[in-house]
């Protein structure tokens, strides 16, 4: 029965559509897929973009790049004074940590633009920074977000960039070159693969062929490389702390849930005691009582001070047995919605019109809440609604119970108001649910609860 | 008049011992008096009783496993009359009960009547009888719920109508409303007339039929 609004809420993995390459990867359709064209085109802008970045980059990394050729000279024979390399390589440094950060601010956000290529959205995580240049700065260079951004420049210009560009020579490039060989060879060109050198078109014919096969299988490490290098753009350039932030709300919102859970269950847990202790020892008290009045002489100071005793004994079954159903209604936990409504409508003063359509029992919590919901409307509408008529609906609307009573009184009812409003609204939210209010001047008030019910109960 | 002989069945043992008592006190004959509603079953196929009185709610689920017994057994016993005690108003109890022959010769009343022993006991006898009888609170609610055809009833109308739903005679309900018996029956044929029932049958089985007419429209 619960199978179909299941298969309509959470569609089977197969159907969703790939977010990353990776996940593309492993599609048979992959090849005829967007997906080889998007990593490709990932990979090529990886290099256009290292290369500019770089090239941005000198004016402070000359130092390091000087640095770089002086070492290689030494390498060669030359020598060169250990100040010189020193200052050299403090100098770099200092310019890098000074000025990077201020360029990798915007290339990041960039990145995370042509991210969007391969992958699904990703938010950076810096801080708001309003009023002033100098608060501007103190902010990026203080937080974790505008050094992890710094980081991600310096591996896209020196690891990505290189990664991403012999990749694309060993297959696409490698491909193109060797399918091209026949024809380069037939224009009289020399195609040379140390330690061969090819002139005759017929004998390059089979490096066609193993062009071929390498382009045709080109997508797979090109796809593999752009997922690798968006794995780490992730890292280094998602907003982790609201992540984090976020799985702590998730984490908060579970264990208010879990209280209510609890409670719940105490709840239950008194009301039975009550009901199958007191009240039944009451009961029993009281028949006793209404025996021994029987046999008590007719008129005696005894039989009237027996009637008294039963009299009484009677009014505190009433109450306990109104306490008790305070506490938590027996017919709820027995019988479920369907009963606990209706008996909750015939409580009230003023008339309702109840339909509970529900196809199965609900989790405890979602029934103890949509109670709730119906019971304080329904005693909000009896205080200050002035109605004559109420209707009472409770339904599933796929994975969420609807909760709703509609009014036909003086409307106006006020959120901010009253504190049983936001009260009811605070109930609901524990369980992740939600209420509407419509309430115009002159009514009609309709009151809404949506309350999230999974379809395992 | 022979005892009414009577299975008992309360998994109370403090409520079970005390009706039994009270049973006896009106001279009842209690045949057996059980926990559970394996053992009512087993009990009524031993003792063949007159009358069943059961929880509703009971072991080993405690949910209605007991009015289930008592339906169970009155099929293949038709004569046998049941009672059955209810913690709170569920008018589906009352329905299915009702549903069982005819609803001759059963009751649904609230655990708490049982304080008014003198009461409980005249009830249990309607019962016996061949007797209908209905919490009163069941029928408040039932012409509470209903919006056809009760709101065609007047306020005394419905009034003798929920005495008539608790197996009362004319005599009785002319009593209980401080009226003549004429009017009482005139009230009835009142009632019976706005239900759409037919007008001819034995008395009690248009008062069966009135009560039952209220329970088979409940809404659903």
């Amino acid at each position: 029965m619960s199978a179909e609004p299941e298969e309509t809420t959470t569609p089977p993995r197969e159907a969703a559509a790939p977010r990353t390459p990776l996940e593309a990867l492993r599609r048979r359709c992959f090849p005829r897929s967007s997906w080889p064209w998007r990593s490709l085109a990932y990979l090529a802008s990886t290099v256009v973009v290292g290369a500019v970045i770089a090239a941005l980059n000198t004016p402070f990394t000359f130092p390091l790049l000087h640095l770089g050729a002086v070492l290689e000279e030494m390498v060669r024979g030359g020598s060169r004074p250990s100040w010189l390399l020193a200052s050299l390589l403090g100098l770099g440094l200092t310019l890098l940590l000074l000025f990077g950060p201020l360029v990798a601010v915007p290339v990041a956000r960039f990145e995370r633009w042509r991210l969007r290529l391969v992958h699904p959205p990703v938010v950076g995580g810096h801080r708001p920074a309003d009023g002033g240049v100098l608060r501007w700065l103190r902010v990026r260079y203080t937080e974790a977000a505008t050094w992890r951004e710094f980081a991600y420049m310096l591996l896209l210009v020196t690891v990505l960039d290189t990664i991403s560009w012999s990749v694309l020579f060993l297959t696409v490039g490698a491909g193109v070159f060797l399918l091209a060989s026949p024809g380069a060879t037939a224009l009289g060109w020399t195609v040379d693969l140390f330690p061969w050198s090819f002139d005759d078109p017929l004998r390059t014919l089979p490096l066609a062929g193993l062009g071929l096969v390498i382009l045709l299988v080109s997508p797979y490490p090109v796809a593999l490389a752009a997922h690798a290098h968006t794995a780490l753009a992730r890292v280094l350039l998602d907003d982790r702390g609201t992540d984090e932030l976020r799985s702590e709300l998730v984490e908060v919102t579970r264990s208010r849930a879990r209280l209510v859970d609890a409670f719940e269950a105490e709840r239950r847990r008194i009301e039975r005691d009550l009901h199958d202790g007191a009240q039944q020892q009451l009961i029993s008290l009281a028949m006793q009582v209404g025996l021994a009045r029987m046999d008590a002489p007719p008129g005696s100071d005894m039989e009237r001070a027996l009637s008294s005793v039963h009299a009484q004994a009677k009014e505190i079954i009433g109450s306990l047995r109104e306490i008790v159903h305070g506490i938590h209604p027996k017919i709820l936990s027995d019988r479920g919605l369907p009963s606990a409504l209706p008996d909750l409508a015939d409580r009230s003063a003023v008339p309702v019109r109840t339909r509970v359509d529900l196809p199965r029992r609900l989790p405890a919590h979602v029934e103890g809440t949509a109670y709730y919901v119906a019971a304080e409307s329904l005693s909000n509408i009896a205080k200050h609604a002035d109605a004559t008529s109420v209707r009472l609906k409770a339904a599933l609307d796929g994975d969420t119970l609807i909760v709703e009573t509609t009014d036909d009184g003086r409307g106006g009812a006020d959120p901010g108001g009253g504190t049983g409003l936001t009260g009811l609204a605070d109930r609901v939210a524990v369980v992740g649910g939600r209420i509407w209010l419509s309430s115009p001047p002159g009514g009609p008030t309709r009151l809404r609860a949506e309350i999230p019910c999974p379809a395992s109960g | 008049m022979s005892c009414i002989r009577v299975v008992l069945a309360e998994d109370g043992a403090l409520l079970r011992e005390g009706l039994s008592g009270l049973l006896q006190r009106f001279g009842f004959d209690v045949v057996a008096a059980v926990g559970d509603a394996e053992a009512l079953v087993r009990a009524v196929e031993e003792h063949e009783p007159d009358l069943v009185v059961t929880d509703i709610r009971m072991p080993p689920g405690f949910g209605d496993e007991g009015l289930r017994a008592a339906v169970g057994v009155r099929r293949s016993r038709p004569a046998l009359a049941v009672v059955a005690l209810s913690q709170y108003v569920e008018s589906s109890y009352a329905a299915e009960l009702l549903d069982s022959q005819d609803g001759r010769g059963v009751g649904y009343v609230l655990k708490e009547r049982v304080v008014d022993v003198a009461d409980f006991a005249d009830t249990l006898r309607r019962v016996h009888g061949g007797g209908t009888v209905i919490d009163p609170t069941v029928v408040r609610q039932l012409v509470r719920r209903r919006s056809t055809p009760l709101e065609r009833l007047s306020e005394r109308e419905r009034e003798v109508l929920a005495l008539l739903a608790e197996g009362r005679s004319n005599a009785r309900i002319a009593r209980d409303l401080v009226v003549s018996e004429p009017t009482v029956g005139k009230h009835i044929g009142n009632i019976l007339a706005k239900l759409d029932l037919p007008p001819e049958g034995t008395d009690v089985d248009r008062r069966v039929m009135a009560v039952l007419t209220y329970l088979r429209e409940r809404p659903e």
